[in-house]
């Protein structure tokens, strides 16, 4: 894990129950694929909700699939329900 | 993602040239999904559920089979086993199992010779039914002993203790709303209600299926998104993705609906088992019966005002009827709600409840507009109450860039204020009313979607472009595309022919959906085009003997870059194309990615209405939308989408409804008896572009296709209700509502 930086994840209110009540995570991730893993391998009871897809807002940017995008530490970072349209 | 951007200085962007596909639709040469036949074809019939709820006992096809012309039968046995997840709930939605669970759900298929002997066929198959109880009311289906569509469909997000029929559930928000509350002068909270409605497009589902013993095969049909239905199709019938060719007709509208898959497996399936081609075209009354319409809502919304119009708290409740699957798009009207508001104090709730309905489909912003019509409804009552301006109001609590959205993350740059200071400004806003008319205001927001692009541009060898791109053209954007490539490319407009590629000649292409075409295709058109144009410059420096770095694209030429690369005539790209052969072969530029930078998008609509005290018509007399578009590429298709959003928005407000009997049977599964909006009905609809440059664009492109009908229900109706007087608070407002709300209010005229 030395080297990837520690980064803050809000959990939208309705996952916080499946992470031991918390809003944020901390986790050392440098993208978000090893972001959403670290965040499995830490509350594994968030395993359906993440598959079930998610997008992540990285200082207000919405990003829908592409977990090879960098996270950093100064990242404002907030997991979302996937986005999609009509 | 970094773009080269380019903010001013077009040449073609921002013009208004003549639509590439105008002459094949208005001569009737363009061909879309019933306009396919092949050698040998057979005609294809659904059999239906006519039980809104039961067990399929058994299924005998033996008088269809034995009847003149009838070629097979296939149920639920002719597809796939051992799905699971997604694929389960498709191929279940597609082909009943062991239960019918709507009005309209498949239970057996059959092709014949002629489309009338496949409906005669239909007929004779007879199928035995044991009626269970239905419940189609989303409030009614979350209640203790309401029959359970599916148990253990629930996933993990669901509280311990709600009825089976909550399906997912969604929380978001920050701060204490109560704490809030407690700080406002007025506090409002109101019940609503919409139905569900249908997108209402022109064009039937229809498709042409051949699929041999040998797994090969091609389907032709009319859909938002050719590789998902290659996908779907593959999974549901169970063969390898890449043995099916699927090519998309032209569409006759989708508005989100042909985003879903329902008879493309079945005509698959009758092909397999026949070996000749199938085609299956729906019924009217089985595109209302059977496909998806919106989800139906309950709402609650809470709203803290001070007198001088700030916000000081929000909640909001919003229950969503999906039909009998999971998928009701509860997590956006609950992330939507509040969207346009810089709160301290926010939260709110979404459910997504199963029924026995059609599993609902998306529809231009799907569950966002039920929102706005709740939160600024109750908006509309505070500024009346408190003696505010509308638009002042919301001007005061607008979200802006850095501010912290309802849902969580701060805002990227946004044009809220720009679309209210411009509806603020707009004649419209300042006219007077005719009396007994009303006004009314909303805004409305839509996130806008990426997702995975592939495009290709092959160059003639006359210079003229061969552009490819794998998003069926919803919404006019073969044009958008021709024009971003001329822009960069420096030529004629009418020298780019865009196609849309079937699903064997380009890498995945996400749907059309989620307004993405003109952002995600059109930035892969720009950056195949400018891989395009290094290779040309390659060329001509191959020509030169200089190195091609040396070398600029400039007005459709490859020039030397400066005094020092070399004193050379500018080269032509028709020149460099007419060598292309002997100079390296092919000249291809393409582009794959998922570009993540879709700008999100505002809109501020006004509206006028009169509404007949004695009969409860109403007239919606003027119209006017401003809607931020980042960079409007052309700009008479986006004032079309926001007329488009408006005009479908004024259907969903007065007349469109789902109508289901006791017997949970759909009442008015036709055009005669569900009322869409038609030209007299509505006013000229004006529109104004807002042009908030979206930094994930390289022209700064939004989507424009969904945001227009996320304030239409809450404008019409806040028109409405201050034209008759009496709040307006369960869509549609039909005539014999609105006389009932003033009677109830002791209004009423005549």
């Amino acid at each position: 894990m030395v080297g990837k930086p520690l980064v803050k994840v809000h959990l939208w209110s309705g996952l916080r129950a499946l992470a031991g009540g918390s809003e944020t995570v901390e986790l050392r991730a440098a993208t978000i694929g090893q972001m959403l893993d670290a965040l499995i391998a830490k509350h594994p009871a968030l395993d359906d909700a993440v598959n079930a897809g998610v997008s992540v807002s990285i200082d207000g940017r919405i990003h829908a699939q592409d977990v090879t995008c960098p996270v950093s530490a100064e990242n404002e970072i907030y997991l979302l329900q996937r986005i999609k349209g009509g | 993602m970094a773009f080269d951007e380019k903010t001013e200085g077009f040449r073609v962007v921002g013009t208004r040239p003549d639509r590439p596909d105008g002459i094949d639709k208005v001569t009737g040469r363009a061909r879309f999904g019933a306009d396919a036949a092949a050698p040998g074809m057979l005609h294809a019939a659904i059999v239906r559920s006519p039980h809104a709820h039961a067990r399929i006992v058994r299924i005998n096809a033996e008088k269809a089979l034995a009847a003149s012309g009838v070629k097979a039968v296939v149920t639920r046995a002719d597809f796939a086993e051992g799905l699971e997840g997604e694929m389960w709930n498709i191929l279940e939605n597609v082909m009943a199992g062991e239960k019918a669970l709507y009005d309209g759900h498949a239970v057996a298929a059959v092709a014949a010779a002629s489309a009338l002997a496949a409906r005669d066929a239909a007929k004779l198959i007879d199928v035995e039914y044991e009626a269970l109880p239905h419940v189609t009311d989303v409030d009614k289906a979350m209640e203790d002993g309401a029959p359970v569509i599916r148990k253990g469909a629930a996933d993990s997000s669901v509280p311990a203790g709600m009825h089976p029929n909550v399906v997912r559930f969604h929380e978001s928000g920050h701060g204490d709303p109560d704490e809030g509350f407690a700080e406002a002068d007025l506090v409002v909270e109101e019940h609503f209600l919409t139905e569900a409605t249908h997108q209402g497009y022109i064009e039937p589902h229809a498709c042409l299926a051949t699929l041999g013993a040998d797994g090969r095969g091609e389907l032709w049909c009319c859909t938002q998104g050719h590789w998902n239905v290659q996908k779907v199709c593959a999974a549901l019938l169970g063969i390898e993705t890449s043995k099916l060719r699927v090519t998309a007709s032209e569409i006759g509208g989708g508005f989100g609906g042909k985003t879903a898959v329902f008879i493309e497996p079945v005509a698959l399936a009758l092909s397999r088992k026949t070996s000749r081609p199938v085609k299956l075209v729906m019924p009217r009354a089985d595109v209302f019966r059977a496909t998806g319409p919106t989800a139906s809502t309950s709402m609650d919304v809470k709203i803290g005002m001070r007198k001088d119009g700030t916000i000081t708290a929000a909640s909001g409740v919003f229950r969503c009827q999906g039909g009998a699957f999971p998928g009701a798009p509860m997590e956006f009207t609950a992330m939507c709600a509040f969207a346009p508001y810089d709160l301290k104090h926010v939260k709110q709730i979404g459910y997504d409840v199963m029924t026995n309905r059609p599993k609902q489909a998306a529809y231009r912003a799907p569950g966002s507009p039920m929102a706005a019509f709740a939160v600024e409804s109750v908006i509309d009552e505070m500024c009346n109450r408190l003696g505010l301006d509308p638009i002042e109001a919301r001007l005061k609590n607008a979200s802006k860039e850095g501010t912290k959205a309802s849902f969580g993350p701060k805002w990227d740059r946004i044009g809220l204020v720009e679309t209210l200071e411009a509806a603020k400004a707009h004649p419209h806003y300042s006219a007077p009313l005719a009396e007994g008319a009303g006004r009314g205001v909303s805004c409305g927001f839509w996130f806008n979607h990426g997702g995975e692009t592939s495009v290709q541009l092959a160059l003639s060898e006359d210079g003229t472009v061969q552009l490819s791109v794998g998003t069926p053209d919803i919404g006019g954007s073969r044009a958008s595309m021709c024009m971003m490539a001329a822009e960069e490319l420096g030529i004629p407009y009418e020298d780019v022919r865009t196609t849309i590629a079937d699903t064997a000649t380009l890498g995945y292409n996400e749907i059309s959906h989620g307004s993405r075409v003109t952002y995600a295709s059109g930035l892969a058109t720009i950056e195949a085009a400018r891989d395009t144009i290094l290779k040309l410059c390659k060329r001509a420096a191959g020509k030169w003997g200089i190195d091609p770095d040396a070398v600029e694209w400039r007005d459709g030429c490859a020039v030397p870059a400066g005094p020092n690369a070399g004193d050379f005539e500018p080269m032509p790209i028709r020149e460099i194309a007419s060598r292309m052969g002997s100079t390296g072969g092919p000249i291809v530029g393409h582009y794959e990615a998922t570009p993540e930078g879709a700008g999100v998008s505002f809109a501020t609509h006004i509206v006028d209405a009169e509404v007949d005290r004695e009969t409860g018509a109403t007239a919606v007399t003027r119209y006017t939308v401003v809607q931020d578009a980042g960079k409007a590429i052309h700009p008479a298709y986006v004032e079309g989408q926001y007329q488009g959003g408006a005009a479908q928005g004024i259907g969903w407000a007065l007349n469109e409804e789902y109508i289901y009997g006791e017997d949970g049977r759909l009442q008015n599964a036709g055009f005669l008896d569900y009322r869409i909006p038609v030209a007299s009905d509505l006013p000229m609809i004006d529109t104004v572009i807002v042009e908030v440059p979206n930094p994930g664009h390289p022209y700064g492109v939004r989507g424009v296709g969904e945001t227009s009908i996320c304030p239409p229900l809450a404008a019409i109706a806040n028109a409405v209700s201050n034209a008759a007087g009496v709040r307006m608070r369960m869509l549609p407002m039909r005539p014999a509502r609105i006389l009932d709300a003033l009677d109830e209010q002791g209004v009423a005229g005549g």
